[in-house]
């Protein structure tokens, strides 16, 4: 399907559907007309315009030209919805892709993430805030090499 | 306050009114991960307050939008509590203002979550994620400087001192309102205690408790700040990028 072959814009190895933030294709029988459901990462996602852009242009080209884009907040996104697939390729880009999402109300915060470029466990969090909302900045003790880590939500 | 309306609005004024002072220390933090962290929870907060004042106007159904309800507002129609319109001052007063806050609406997040209004629901389901984020970065600030040198301890405890009676009124009793923020206090104290006690920090006594900010009653730094944020707005109505 053409809306779930979109990438992200922000990391652009992964599509929408791999990350979990495409929730639903729906096309009404009748007349034809697709509504595709997607909710955020992160409440203040800035990419957000730019995926409905997206998929509106990618249905468009599959011959659907006035498909609707829902957001919906519930329920809340969580990276446990990101595919096999999806991790793999995060892991294959250099993102160290997340442990299972925290229950919520606790804070639990993974210590031990593997280098994605050499596989040592030994690294550290350089700071829990990175180059997207959705990722830490982290390095490996063993290669030195910095790398991104896909905070667990 | 009372009606949902209301509590949407004031909710949408705190995370609105925090994000834009946070946003101040874009390109003036002291290093660049923390500029990047500040800027990450800024917006967060921003995105937080979009939804809330979204629906704080399709409650009032008066047309007004996140928009209008955002830039076309005074300083005395704001209903935000008056901690978050401090001025950040040192580093460790925006601590100090991050930790207080995220203790708050973490608890109040969660309780939304499980709210009978199904959109405040989903609001406080999706934003509590955040805020444990939040409330992590802030705690392992305030250990760190007020377990640190004499000197970032010193500072710590002077923010701390400087914030402490403005954490009142996030608890004023409000039975009304989908969430009573007076059934948060016991959470945002057991979160508070140990951390001050790990950074070797004293708690301060309840003393003066200002508490305008919900009647939108405000300091004078929010004029300040509303200025600098709706000016762009107001100077051409309609425009887009």
């Amino acid at each position: 399907m053409a809306a779930a072959s979109v990438v992200d814009p922000e990391i652009r190895v992964i599509t929408i559907d791999e990350l979990g933030i495409l929730r639903a294709v729906e096309e009404d029988g009748a007349s034809g007309r697709v509504t595709v459901t997607i909710t955020p990462t992160y409440t203040g996602c800035p990419a957000m315009d730019v995926i409905r852009a997206d998929v509106r242009r990618a249905l468009a080209a599959a011959g659907y030209p006035d498909a609707e884009v829902r957001t919906v907040y519930s329920p809340p996104w969580s990276t446990d919805w990101i595919s096999d697939g999806g991790r793999a390729k995060l892991a294959a880009a250099g993102i160290a892709p997340p442990a299972p999402a925290p229950t919520p109300g606790v804070v639990a915060l993974t210590l031990a993430v593997r280098c994605p470029l050499c596989g040592s466990p030994d690294t550290e969090q350089v700071s829990r805030f990175g180059s997207t909302a959705c990722k830490a900045l982290w390095r490996c003790r063993s290669c030195s090499e910095p790398f991104d880590h896909l905070k667990a939500l | 306050m009372n009606g949902p309306f209301d509590f949407a609005l004031a909710l949408g004024d705190d995370a609105l009114i925090a994000a834009q002072r946070l946003a101040e220390w874009t390109t003036r933090a002291p290093e660049m991960e923390e500029d990047i962290a500040l800027a990450n929870i800024a917006l967060d907060q921003l995105g937080a307050a979009r939804l809330l004042l979204s629906y704080a106007g399709e409650l009032e159904a008066a047309g007004r939008d996140e928009d209008a309800l955002a830039y076309l507002r005074d300083d005395r129609e704001f209903r935000n509590v008056l901690l978050v319109e401090l001025p950040n001052g040192d580093f460790a007063v925006t601590m100090a203002k991050l930790f207080f806050l995220a203790a708050y609406q973490l608890p109040l997040y969660t309780a939304l979550a499980s709210c009978p209004d199904e959109r405040l629901a989903a609001i406080g389901a999706k934003a509590r994620k955040e805020s444990a984020y939040h409330l992590d970065h802030g705690a392992l600030w305030v250990k760190r400087l007020g377990d640190g040198t004499e000197e970032s301890h010193r500072r710590m405890q002077e923010a701390v001192d400087h914030v402490w009676p403005y954490t009142h009124e996030l608890f004023a009793a409000d039975p009304a309102a989908p969430v009573d923020p007076a059934g948060l206090r016991p959470a945002f104290d057991e979160t508070v205690g140990p951390v001050l006690a790990e950074a070797t920090l004293t708690r301060p006594e309840r003393g003066w408790a200002p508490t305008s900010g919900r009647a939108g009653v405000h300091t004078e730094h929010l004029s300040y700040l509303l200025a600098e944020m709706q000016v762009l707005h107001r100077a051409h109505p309609g425009a887009k990028w």
